[in-house]
């Protein structure tokens, strides 16, 4: 019981997730600091601002629908805490049930969704031109996602089991060691891109044009839930990308984390570059990106995938 | 309530508000971001929204529409919010003091916790103001300050 407990609630659980993410978070930020030749937030800034939310007050403005207003930074709390406890407790204890993969799938898009009620429910002009990119961007990067999922599941022999799809990768090579895996991997990279909102794809919380689109009208711990969730989304989203094409096997638990811990900085230092080398795309843009670029390259990986290359 | 006051300044989101500046200072304010100043390391970062803002930072000498719009502003803020007046135009109102559009101090409508002074102040000096802000909230209980 006891040990159940801690496997959900701390280490590879909640608390474990949280602290990950909120360092991933601060890579990022630091990473960007240096390429832009700063100094960069101390390794704790993330926690601390966190905390500091949770000490604010919460307006709620009187025009918005209250009842969601509030629960939607709850809910899409809680929709990331179970995604990450999922992910996580695959990856390092290989806990997995039959159709998991389309279980992720869904819990993924309610961060998105309940970000867009949320910010309809404020009825702030500025967060409801948020609400409207989030939703175009939703129906670009989702669909471009399934694509790259089912890559990964034909490579594992059409099996819908995260365990199946991090043991083939075990037994035979992972997924990124062929031609559909690294294009899978591409778009599995922009996907996460996208979800996390960084630059290239972030103008459904543009600072700059539209203040802080979809949360302008969040303060306190409403906003803190979603700084929450955002944090653990840097967590899980990685780790989903590296399980799910870069599993690579060892013997020693040690070793085991020094290549989880490699690989996920290498991705969030991929992330970065991406974002500082790149500016904002219009959502027209980011549309035709996704649709007319990203979508070809998925269906021929997937071709590829089913000739086994 | 020590540790409230630590976690506050040690992550300060500042809001800028131009109340009818010439833009000196607001240049000055985003030369605090710049390479060579880089506040982010302190955990101030500028936010778009008065809602997620600790810090409302205010430029410009106001006059009587801006000061309706301050006033607005201040209310729809998120407590506790601090309020730091950049440049001597809002500290004193300069040499616009007097002149008809003009209402009156930033300090008369609402409470002001730093004033910079400058005309503009250099970034060295607003990042003076900011540990200013700082050496007050983290000394006001020790010493009964206001």
């Amino acid at each position: 019981m006891l040990k159940i407990v801690t496997q959900y609630l701390i280490f590879p659980g909640i608390i474990f997730s949280f602290f990950v993410g909120a360092m991933g978070f601060w890579l990022e930020r630091k990473f960007t600091a240096r390429f832009q030749y700063r100094v960069g937030p101390p390794w704790y800034q993330n926690f601390i601002d966190v905390m500091k939310l949770f000490l604010k007050e919460t307006i709620i403005p009187r025009n918005a629908a209250k009842t969601l207003f509030i629960t939607s930074p709850i809910i899409n709390l809680a929709a990331v805490i179970l995604v990450s406890v999922m992910l996580a407790n695959n990856y390092f204890l290989n806990i997995s049930f039959m159709g998991d993969v389309i279980v992720i799938l869904y819990l993924l898009v309610i961060p998105s969704l309940f970000t867009i009620l949320g910010a309809l429910s404020s009825k702030n002009p500025l967060a409801l031109v948020g609400a409207a990119r989030e939703t175009k961007l939703m129906l670009a990067y989702e669909f471009v996602f399934i694509t790259s999922l089912i890559i990964a599941i034909i490579k594992s022999g059409n099996s819908i089991m995260l365990a199946n799809i991090t043991a083939t990768q075990i037994l035979s090579k992972p997924n990124i060691a062929s031609a559909s895996g690294i294009i899978a991997f591409i778009l599995a990279l922009f996907y996460a891109q996208a979800k996390l909102c960084i630059v290239p794809f972030d103008m459904a919380e543009a600072e700059q044009e539209i203040m802080a689109g979809t949360v302008i009208e969040y303060s306190g711990p409403l906003l803190g839930f979603y700084k929450i969730s955002k944090l653990m989304l840097y967590f899980s989203l990685p780790l989903f990308i590296i399980s799910l094409f870069i599993k690579v096997h060892t013997q020693s638990t040690l070793l085991k984390y020094l290549i989880f811990f490699c690989l996920y900085i290498l991705i969030i230092f991929i992330m970065s570059v991406i974002k500082n080398i790149n500016p904002r795309m219009r959502i027209k843009d980011a549309l035709g990106f996704f649709w007319f670029w990203l979508l070809p390259l998925g269906i021929l990986g997937i071709v590829l995938a089913q000739f086994g290359l | 309530m020590k540790l409230k006051e630590k976690i506050l300044t040690k992550s300060l989101w500042v809001y800028h508000l131009s109340a009818g500046s010439c833009n000196n200072c607001d240049i000055e304010i985003l030369d605090c971001l710049t390479p060579r100043f880089d506040i982010e390391r302190f955990g101030i970062q500028l936010v778009g929204s008065i809602r997620h803002a600790d810090v409302l930072l205010i430029t410009g000498a106001m006059n009587k529409k801006s000061a309706k719009i301050l006033k607005n502003l201040y209310e729809q803020a998120p407590k506790p919010i601090f309020v730091a007046a950049v440049g001597i135009c809002p500290c004193s109102q300069n040499m616009f003091k007097g002149s008809y559009p003009m209402l009156s101090a930033l300090d008369e409508i609402i409470p002001v916790d730093v004033y910079i002074p400058g005309c503009p102040p250099r970034p060295e000096a607003i990042i003076a103001g900011i540990a200013k802000l700082i050496n007050k909230l983290t000394a006001k209980d020790k010493k009964g300050q206001k």
